[in-house]
């Protein structure tokens, strides 16, 4: 972090795709994009890292914005670990998660010192509670985009219903500690979608089989070989060509 | 809170900051969906199980998160804020986040073939429910101070509606909040 942003070069000069040329610049570049998201910062990443920057392409935007959002913790933090990692190192990760939280963090910190002097205002008490509602409103619909992706879902829509429903009844509703229930819903759900995945992989296998034109005896071997040659097709060709890519990806997650 | 208030522990002993911290790390954990989907749990940490603050409060730390630009983790700064000062703040940051970059940064020098494996495939969409169901429940809990009002109910609805169909920004809509709030319509 201390070193001083002597850019090296890197390598190649200007040829080689572009990326930050120093820790600073990194931090400079993930200060800016997050100084300009308000109530999420993942639509203004994509903005300044692919379209401004060209630090990345789309694919690679959409297969990181993925890798994100399966990791658990905030997805915009866990993107810029990643990046900052592929760049710097450790070094890397540091500088760009700080670039998205040093500037931000002292704005909050002031905001709520602010906020506290002027509680015993009305207006400023009337202010915070209508926002406090809009804030839920903003995270409901977060919720009900997450709810479109469900036709998608391996799961249907409608297990995927009763899941979060179940969800919203224990959690939200009886107030059941949320560890306990993610370990039981969690391998619950995983296990019904894992399922689902694989009785429609052997599907497709079948469909194959029964597609090709079958000279009995010598079918065998070649039967095996087609079996096989789908699997490794199922294993390999992405979700994505089928669903679009970030199959449960709400592209602004607040 | 005047400004020296910031540096005090405001009565907070170390072992309940531990503990604080301890809990947010776990949270780290789990917030597959980021830290708004843990906010349920987070809601019966400070409000229900130690009376640290009550719902309002609660509400008003993700209101002012969101009406801040940067991510939204930040109002998890404002939860550690409102009880234990700057010590407090930094400790229920880093607890949110420390464990879940550390994740990050080993699955992420792995470049990903086999993100598109069945079995990585099947965790996906099996928490996605989980998370909608999460997030709808943060949605729940934030409208606890205000959710027996039908006026309240109205705004939700036409944040929803906006969010939905048009491209309004968040900000955009908070303000709007904030105007309705002014006007003692909430």
């Amino acid at each position: 972090m201390g070193d001083p942003p002597a850019a090296p070069g890197n390598e190649a000069g200007s040829d080689g795709p572009p990326r930050p040329r120093s820790l600073l610049e990194l931090f400079l570049a993930f200060n800016r994009l997050a100084l300009q998201g308000f109530g999420g910062v993942l639509p203004i990443a994509h903005r300044e890292l692919v379209e401004r920057l060209h630090w990345l392409n789309p694919d690679e935007f959409v297969e990181l914005l993925a890798l994100g959002q399966v990791l658990p913790g905030p997805n915009i933090i866990n993107m810029a670990v990643i990046l900052g990692e592929r760049w710097f190192g450790w070094r890397g990760s540091v500088a760009a998660s700080a670039g998205l939280l040093a500037l931000p963090s002292v704005i909050v910190l002031f905001l709520a010192t602010l906020y506290q002097e002027f509680s015993s205002q009305p207006l400023v008490n009337g202010a915070l509670r209508g926002m406090g509602v809009a804030a839920a409103g903003l995270v409901i619909s977060t919720a009900l985009k997450l709810w479109k992706t469900l036709a998608r879902n391996p799961l249907g829509r409608i297990w995927g219903s009763v899941l979060a429903a179940a969800m919203v009844l224990l959690v939200g509703l009886l107030r059941w500690p949320m560890l306990w229930v993610l370990l039981g819903l969690g391998p619950l759900a995983t296990a019904l979608a894992w399922w689902v995945l694989r009785r429609r992989s052997a599907e497709r296998v079948a469909a194959v089989i029964a597609a090709a034109p079958a000279p009995s005896t010598v079918a065998a071997g070649a039967t095996v070989a087609v079996a096989v040659a789908v699997e490794a097709v199922e294993e390999d060709s992405p979700e994505g060509s089928r669903t679009g890519p970030g199959h449960s990806a709400p592209q602004d997650f607040p | 809170m005047n400004l020296l208030d910031l540096f005090g522990l405001h009565g907070m002993h170390l072992v309940d900051l531990v503990q604080l911290g301890l809990h947010f790390a776990m949270l780290s954990l789990l917030a597959v969906g980021g830290a708004l989907a843990v906010a349920p749990d987070m809601q019966h940490y400070f409000v229900i199980a130690h009376g640290w603050m009550n719902d309002e409060q609660f509400t008003t730390a993700v209101a002012l998160a969101q009406s801040a630009p940067g991510p939204n983790v930040l109002f998890v700064g404002i939860l550690g804020l409102r009880v234990a000062g700057l010590v407090g703040m930094a400790t229920t940051l880093i607890g949110m986040m420390l464990p879940s970059s550390i994740l990050a940064r080993g699955v992420g020098r792995f470049r990903t073939r086999r993100a598109e494996s069945i079995g990585l495939r099947a965790i996906t969409a099996g928490l996605t429910p989980l998370t909608l169901g999460l997030l709808l429940s943060t949605g729940w809990v934030l409208l606890a101070p205000t959710r027996v009002e039908w006026s309240a109910w109205v705004l939700v609805a036409i944040t929803v509606v906006a969010m939905l169909r048009t491209k309004a920004s968040p900000l955009l809509l908070i303000a709007l909040g904030a105007a309705a709030g002014m006007a003692g319509l909430v």
